[in-house]
């Protein structure tokens, strides 16, 4: 199954004369991450099927930086930060797409002033627009009338307003698109971001993504959906917390485009 | 002796004034005490979010209730300058009702403003209930005891006395145009005040005047002290929300600014060209110090940010750490810096005109490691703040202060970083293994 998916790197298409129309930032998560790796594959299977031209830099990616910078280390943040930056300007990357909104936010918003000018969408907005390009059609109603729940990722919403495009997509599955309590501007965050996913919770009376979980499940949804990798780890550890691995899904929106479509 | 009123009066407004102005000159100084930073780009936006954020309270109605009540009080206090303007020129002048010849506008005006008055009272009992007797979690938590508690209450109470004693000194002057008492203009309209003139029965004109004089110079004088309480006070924010909105953040709330001090380092790093051995040369100016331990370390929009906070409670009420019982409220901070602030310009003054050092510092004895700590940078926080309010700022310059001053990052956060720096991933992977995904099934 590995096999089928096409995955050029930067410094193959480099080497053959070539550019893609964009580079794939997988991030950490993306290429380590067992949970996060599913979602970097059903991404590319989309990016396969749309006939997208896209290339991953591989070996030659490394941290964006994001939680050394958001732990304080400004410093680590803008050796990663440079070294990137140098590797992206020698290929002339122009456009970024990732599925992680942490290093979208960093890319977008913090790489310019260093030097790093790139056209930076998240995947959610990239599928969005082969959706409304009709590079890629949604239909098979695998989902249809199915109860989601979205949760919004604190550095793709709040963070960057990218609020609907996530929604969008959800919505065209055919799917019923119900809101937690707390959604959009005052979306509650899953408890990882800002360096928190490589730490212990401090003291408290419960951790946020058992808070988080207890919005979504409110909802009593069948899949609650992520577009986050961080994200997603948080609300699949909090729906086992509450025993409801049987019942609810927690998949990212890369991964239910997949399944629609039979890749 | 009949100028003797005005001079009173003159005298009166120059020392509640002088005094404001006083602490106005404390409150510009306390801010330069922050380092600068350049605000002065994107002037149409900043206006643009002043006019919407501050005087159209957009956020206020986020919550709808206190929103609205907010509005009220708002629209009162504005528009009852009018009214004070009038008292300031009828004191200083010695005239009664000086706009009265504006006629049936000026009836409206005087109508308005009971209305509006009356709705004031109505709002800030409200505004008390909810404080003291339904006691909204965001009222109870523990930086509001004390001080914050009693200030909250104290400015209800002023405006509550302020607006009774407005209506009282409307009715006995109504009652007085009634019985065509000499100096008081038949003028106004009295929608409100009408209905306290049953108290005044059978009271003589001797006494009516007393009552009238004596509301007229307890409001006036109440407004000066309201004015010089301001700067010991949350309520401090009615002039700075201004400002603060002006100067809040632009662009994508996610953007944290990147260090120039160390973008100096880091590109110097990076240079091929750059004698790893130089010394630096004699006039060298002192390396600057990374992240913040104390206000002085802090931007001065930031400090800005601290005495326009009105302990609402709105950015802690949505943190997800404070939700879930961790140490962290984002008011708290804004309350800590003030109050350190506050502390530092105090040892100034005491030490004519300059900081001697206090052993004491924002970091620790204000604002713990824990609090830090616990911060997950959502920015429900900025969001939340009706009038653009960034904890998270100093936050984030705080954690840079533990970890490249003082190495005190927690252990897992030390193995994340020494991950990024050798395997370029936070996790311990080797970064030539990046592309196995792509191959296992």
């Amino acid at each position: 199954m590995g096999s089928e998916l096409k995955v050029p790197t930067m410094a193959e298409l480099f080497a053959a004369g070539q550019q893609p129309e964009v580079l794939f930032w997988v991030g950490c998560a993306g290429s380590f991450d067992d949970r996060a790796k599913k979602i970097t594959k059903a991404f590319v299977k989309i990016l396969n099927k749309a006939n997208v031209s896209f290339a991953v830099l591989g070996t030659e990616e490394s941290c964006t930086g994001d939680p050394a910078k958001r732990a304080g280390n400004e410093f680590l943040f803008q050796m990663q930060a440079v070294t990137n930056i140098e590797v992206m300007n020698a290929y002339g990357v122009k456009k970024v797409v990732t599925a992680c909104p942490h290093c979208f936010n960093t890319l977008k918003n913090e790489y310019p002033g260093l030097g790093g000018n790139y056209e930076v969408v998240h995947h959610t907005q990239f599928l969005k627009g082969l959706l409304d390009e009709g590079r890629i059609t949604m239909e098979g109603g695998t989902f249809k009338g199915k109860r989601i729940t979205f949760h919004d990722p604190c550095y793709l919403g709040r963070a960057n307003n990218v609020f609907e495009a996530p929604r969008d997509l959800i919505k065209k599955l055919d799917a019923e698109l119900v809101e937690m309590k707390s959604c959009k501007t005052r979306g509650l965050c899953c408890g990882a971001g800002g360096s928190q996913m490589f730490k212990e919770p401090e003291k408290g009376d419960k951790d946020i993504n058992i808070e988080r979980t207890e919005q979504a499940l409110g909802t009593q949804p069948e899949i609650i959906a992520a577009a986050c990798p961080f994200c997603n780890t948080m609300m699949t550890d909090g729906v086992k917390n509450k025993e409801k691995e049987g019942s609810i899904l927690v998949r990212d929106i890369a991964e239910l485009i997949a399944t629609a479509e039979d890749l | 002796m009949e100028y003797l009123p005005n001079i009173l009066f003159a005298i009166v407004l120059i020392v509640g004034i002088g005094f404001f102005a006083n602490n106005v000159k404390k409150l510009i100084r306390n801010i330069k005490l922050g380092k600068d930073v350049d605000v002065s780009d994107n002037k149409p936006q900043r206006w643009k979010n002043m006019t919407k954020i501050a005087l159209g309270q957009t956020k206020m109605v986020v919550r709808p209730i206190p929103g609205i009540l907010h509005i009220l009080v708002y629209v009162g206090f504005i528009i009852i300058n009018l009214e004070v303007l009038e008292i300031v020129i009828d004191g200083l002048l010695g005239t009664h009702r000086v706009f009265a010849g504006l006629g049936g506008l000026y009836n409206f005006l005087i109508a308005s403003f009971e209305i509006l008055a009356f709705l004031v009272i109505l709002s800030v009992i409200i505004f008390w209930i909810r404080r003291n007797v339904i006691r909204l979690q965001r009222f109870i938590k523990p930086e509001m005891k004390g001080w914050p508690k009693n200030d909250g209450n104290m400015i209800l109470y002023i405006e509550l006395v302020l607006m009774c004693l407005f209506l009282s000194m409307n009715a006995a002057d109504f009652q007085l145009q009634q019985f065509n008492t000499e100096h008081y203009t038949q003028a106004g309209s009295f929608p409100i005040s009408q209905f306290l003139i049953p108290l005044f029965d059978g009271l003589s004109i001797e006494t009516l005047i007393i009552i009238e004089r004596s509301t007229w110079w307890l409001h006036i004088v109440g407004i000066l002290f309201f004015l010089n309480y301001l700067y010991y006070s949350k309520h401090l924010h009615i002039l700075l929300a201004f400002p603060n909105t002006y100067f809040g953040k632009l662009g994508a709330k996610g953007k944290i600014k990147n260090l120039d001090s160390v973008t100096k380092e880091v590109m110097l790093m990076m240079d091929p060209s750059a004698d790893p051995y130089a010394a630096p040369t004699e006039d060298a100016a002192a390396p600057e110090k990374f992240g913040a331990s104390d206000v002085k370390d802090l931007n001065w929009v930031q400090l800005l940010n601290a005495y326009t906070c009105t302990e609402c409670g709105r950015c802690t009420s949505e943190c997800p750490a404070n939700l879930t019982g961790k140490k962290l409220s984002p008011r708290k901070i804004m309350m800590d810096t003030r109050d350190r602030l506050e502390e530092v310009g105090k040892n100034i003054d005491a030490n004519k005109g300059d900081f001697i050092d206090d052993g004491k510092q924002l970091l620790g004895d204000y604002i713990t490691n824990e609090e830090l700590w616990a911060c997950t940078s959502c920015n429900a926080c900025t969001e939340a703040c009706p009038v653009s309010i960034d904890p998270l700022s100093i936050i984030m310059d705080m954690r840079q202060f533990l970890v490249m001053e003082q190495s005190a990052a927690p252990s897992d956060l030390n193995n994340m970083m020494g991950n990024i720096e050798n395997n370029g991933a936070p996790w311990p992977f080797n970064q030539m293994d990046r592309l196995n995904w792509k191959d296992e099934s």
